[in-house]
């Protein structure tokens, strides 16, 4: 790892879900960082808890049912779980700003896009309007929106999917901010634009400096844009190390099952989605005995079932929560 | 847009023509002579006989109607029995106190309810939603007039806070005239601010679900610009909906009010007239409350396009 | 809006009364208290004294409410300004009250169905209809039933039929609505494709769709029922001024409101509490038979 302090330490966050039907337990201790201006991959099925956890680390989970119930999340040393509602919200779309992953309801549908964008810049850098609607119309053109001026006063449904996701870049990028959370960006996108916004994404990323995290489903996606990958399992991480050393040495079952479902890496590969894997992720409702996967894990054994296994470095800057790490399939 | 407001003012004007058709069938259709309904219990039949011919009732009932709408096109509402005056005369008489009644239940009404519901939606499920919520259900359900007499014992005739009754107009000054009006916009807005109340928290509450609500405060936006400008203005649609919707309960219980509080208004006019089977000025009413109902919504019609950028005009 | 009925039908009954209780609090309070004054209203004649006794010697007494279990006794409720005793009238307002909203719910919704069904259905007739339903509803539901009422003078048939022509329009609109719903789904097509008739696609499949909406509207209807024959009862355009309700009595004695306030305060509370009670059961129906109609009307 980076000798420099991490922008962002994520420390044994817990989030759990309060129901009707008992508490889930969405995010349970989970532990990594965020060096300045890298990209971190996060990935995993639909309800692993990497979307709770991006929205962990921002406090947007939804109210009186989502809790942060333990753990620290740390930017630049500050842990932001500790500040009062004003000093977070001076962080939202300042330091970390996020991008949804539906396009076509994350914009306001009565507000103008020029609105919506300079809003944040208002907010944030004190700008007066005049000046905050400059700034909106320089972020459009950035993300290449042709007619950058006239389109301010444009409303959202004026403006395709993929549009509107480079409206949500602008919007997110316009204050500077040092970590982008982009929470499967590209996801609802026909695929042909998906390649588009991500490389928009990136190319801004590294003219303003900020350090991304890409949480998407996807492998592909993380292979060509990640520098270090997080690979999410039932709200634990199971494995995390640099891009290349996870897909030459991947360690985990886990992790093997969602390549595996990949026939090869490239574009042709980019739209599947990882159903592969037989049996379905466990209900966080119930407490978890042993590793989560075991249920699925063609190598589980009575000690995968009995004790969870911790998340420990078994290569170099390569860790994997498994008792098996390494063994072959 | 003014050739969609042209589009939709057009657009009333048969259901208008049926408002009419019915009001005039009110009379025609009903059980007995309407000319001895007309003149009431105590008319010889002379009496009897000269209304016959002044409305022309021996005519088919299509050309009598078409005499009748005619004249009414022409700002004629028929003849008031009672006071021998035109009933269009009688009716502007009356129309300050109304007016005066009506907007500021309006004002009043609109403003805390939506501001009840807002805070309501914001607050879900604490205590105050629950009050909220307590207040509308029992607003809904308690009589104007019921109300309007509570008022009146507690505030006028206990505490001597307020006038028993009566109107000022307003060039008697502002305070006589809004003192007045105060205890009769609160009994007849209740019911009004339940409704409205009850709409703005429920579609409050779905668009505060909604994701552009997230994004909003994933910029760090605080919770008042949320709440307003984010929130409400997307709520505004079904919320100015029902206010207009609402209107027929308003006028239906300014002709209460009125009688409650001794206004001289429209609605006095018509309670009178009931007593008096003084028809035309009741058949009159009708249709000048109809059409400010039916101007109302078509109002809130094209306030639409203000609020929603979407919809197409 | 399909299965709504059944989905009500399958919905969990387990677990007794007690989960019934919990599950649905607002059905339980409103009900018991609609038991409560639909008892007393039926038992007027034995709990209560002559509701149309005059006696100026008795009038305004004061409410005296140790005396309520007291049978025949004349100040429960205190006496109005001729002497009536205010607890009699205030019981047998409650038929006349309870009659009205049971009669113009039941009629309406009857008549809505039918004629909603019908511009539902049948493409032609639609235009025509809901045409005739916005005009219906333009005109101030009150001031309909007071012209009804005027024209054709009072009594309890006129005053029903006066209060259910204005709430017609709304059922209608609702019926309508679901009818319009319901005949997009796929079942509808494969019902004619083999051969149905319409008035039989109706019946069977259709009706049944619009019983859940339509019994909680006929409870709204019921609430508004009783508030707008007080209203027109109020104005001396509802009811003869003879026959004791809660408009009626209220109309008669708010002169006397400073010096008796309690010939206001007893009817008035009946109304309110009887209106509240009725909206109550309504929610709860409500929540519990349709959500999504729970949404579009809340």
């Amino acid at each position: 790892m980076d000798a420099a302090a991490p922008l962002l330490s994520v420390e044994d966050l817990r989030t759990h879900f309060f129901t009707v039907d008992g508490v889930t337990r969405a995010v349970d201790g989970v532990s990594f960082t965020v060096n300045a201006g890298e990209t971190l991959g996060i990935v995993g099925e639909s309800g692993c808890g990497k979307s709770v956890t991006a929205l962990s680390i921002l406090r947007l989970l939804p109210q009186r049912i989502g809790r942060i119930v333990g753990g620290r999340v740390l930017l630049e040393g500050e842990d932001l779980l500790g500040l009062d509602i004003g000093a977070m919200r001076d962080i939202r779309g300042n330091r970390i700003a996020m991008i949804f992953q539906e396009p076509m309801t994350s914009l306001n549908p009565v507000l103008t896009i020029g609105e919506q964008i300079a809003e944040a810049v208002r907010i944030h850098q004190g700008a007066s309007a005049a000046d905050a609607l400059a700034r909106a119309e320089e972020m459009l053109a950035l993300v290449r929106i042709s007619d950058a001026r006239r389109r301010l006063g444009d409303y959202p449904h004026q403006f395709s999917g993929g549009m509107r996701q480079r409206v949500m870049i602008a919007m997110a990028l316009s204050c500077n901010p040092k970590l982008l959370i982009a929470d499967e960006p590209t996801t609802a996108l026909d695929v042909t634009v998906q390649a588009q916004i991500l490389k928009l994404m990136l190319e801004l990323k590294e003219r303003t400096g900020a350090a991304v995290m890409l949480i998407t489903h996807a492998l592909p996606v993380v292979a060509e844009t990640c520098q270090r990958v997080i690979v999410m399992y039932a709200g634990r991480i199971v494995e995390m190390a640099e891009v290349t050393e996870l897909f030459d040495r991947p360690l985990h079952p886990y992790t093997r099952g969602l390549m595996s479902s990949i026939p090869r890496l490239g574009a042709a590969a980019r739209q599947k989605r990882l159903t592969e894997i037989p049996g379905l992720v466990p209900d966080l409702r119930k407490p978890v005995i042993g590793c989560a996967f075991a249920p699925r894990c063609p190598l589980a054994d009575d000690h995968c079932r009995a004790e969870a296994p911790p998340l420990t470095e078994h290569l170099t800057a390569h860790q994997a929560a498994c008792w098996k790490a390494g063994e072959a399939a | 847009m003014i050739a969609y407001i042209i589009r939709r003012l057009v657009a009333t004007i048969p259901v208008m023509l049926l408002v009419a058709v019915i009001v005039f069938l009110l009379v025609h259709l009903a059980p007995g002579d309407p000319a001895s309904v007309i003149a009431g219990d105590n008319a010889t039949s002379d009496q009897i006989a000269s209304i016959r011919a002044a409305l022309g009732l021996n005519r088919p009932l299509w050309e009598q109607f078409a005499i009748w709408i005619g004249h009414v096109l022409q700002g004629d509402l028929g003849h008031s029995l009672f006071w021998n005056r035109p009933v269009a005369e009688l009716i502007l008489q009356r129309a300050e106190p109304t007016i005066s009644l009506a907007i500021t239940t309006l004002i009043l009404a609109v403003t805390i309810s939506i501001t009840l519901g807002v805070l309501a939606a914001w607050k879900a499920g604490s205590g105050l939603d629950r009050a909220v919520m307590g207040v509308a259900v029992t607003g809904f359900s308690v009589p104007v007039f019921v109300v309007g007499y509570l008022l009146v014992f507690v505030f006028a005739i206990q505490l001597r806070w307020l006038p028993v009754q009566g109107y000022r107009p307003i060039a008697d000054g502002l305070w006589p005239w809004f003192e007045r009006l105060i205890l009769p916009s609160i009994a007849l807005g209740l019911a009004y601010v339940a409704l409205i109340a009850r709409i703005t928290r429920t579609t409050m509450l779905e668009v505060l679900a909604e994701d552009y609500i997230r994004t909003a405060e994933a910029k760090g936006v605080a919770t008042r610009p949320m709440l307003l400008k984010h929130a409400l203005k997307n709520a505004a649609v079904p919320i100015v909906t029902i206010v207009g919707i609402g209107v027929a309960l308003l006028i239906g219980g300014v002709v209460i009010t009125e009688t409650v509080f001794n206004i001289p208004g429209i609605g006095r006019l018509v309670v009178d007239a009931i007593a008096r089977r003084d028809y035309p000025i009741i058949q009159g009413v009708i249709l000048v409350f109809s059409g400010v109902y039916v101007l109302v919504n078509l109002a809130v019609d094209i306030s639409y396009t203000f609020f929603d950028p979407r919809v197409r005009y | 809006m399909a299965g709504v009925a059944a989905e009500a039908a399958a919905a969990p009954r387990s677990g007794g009364a007690r989960v019934f209780i919990r599950r649905n609090p607002t059905i339980v309070i409103g009900g018991a208290l609609l038991i409560v004054m639909l008892i007393l209203a039926l038992l007027a004649p034995f709990i209560a004294g002559d509701p149309l006794h005059v006696a100026p010697v008795n009038r305004l007494q004061p409410p005296d409410l140790t005396n309520l279990f007291v049978a025949g006794a004349m100040d429960r409720f205190g006496t109005d300004n001729l002497g009536r005793d205010v607890f009699a009238r205030t019981i047998y307002g409650a038929r006349v009250s309870l009659l009205v909203g049971i009669a113009v719910a039941f009629f309406s919704t009857t008549i809505g169905l039918f004629v909603g069904l019908a511009a539902g259905y049948y493409r032609a007739l639609d235009t025509i209809i809901m045409r005739l339903m916005d005009a219906l509803m333009a005109i101030p539901g009150i001031l309909l039933a007071i012209a009804l009422v005027a024209l054709t003078r009072g009594g309890v048939p006129v005053v029903i039929f006066a209060i259910t022509v204005p709430e017609i329009p709304r059922v209608v609109r609702l019926v309508r609505a679901v009818v319009l719903t319901v005949r997009e789904r796929p079942f509808i097509d494969a019902a004619v494709s083999v051969g149905s008739r319409p008035r039989k696609v109706i019946l069977r499949h259709i009706l049944p769709n619009t019983l859940a909406p339509l019994i909680v509207q006929a409870t709204y209807v019921c609430a508004s029922a009783i508030l707008v024959e007080a209203g027109l009862s109020f104005l001396g355009a509802g009811v003869p001024p003879e026959i004791p309700t809660w408009g009626n009595m209220i109309a008669q004695s708010r002169l006397f409101l400073s010096r008796a306030p309690w010939t206001v305060f007893f009817p008035g509370a009946c109304l309110a509490i009887v209106v509240l009670a009725i909206n109550l059961v309504g929610d709860g129906l409500r929540d519990r038979l349709d959500p999504r109609l729970a949404r579009r009307m809340r």
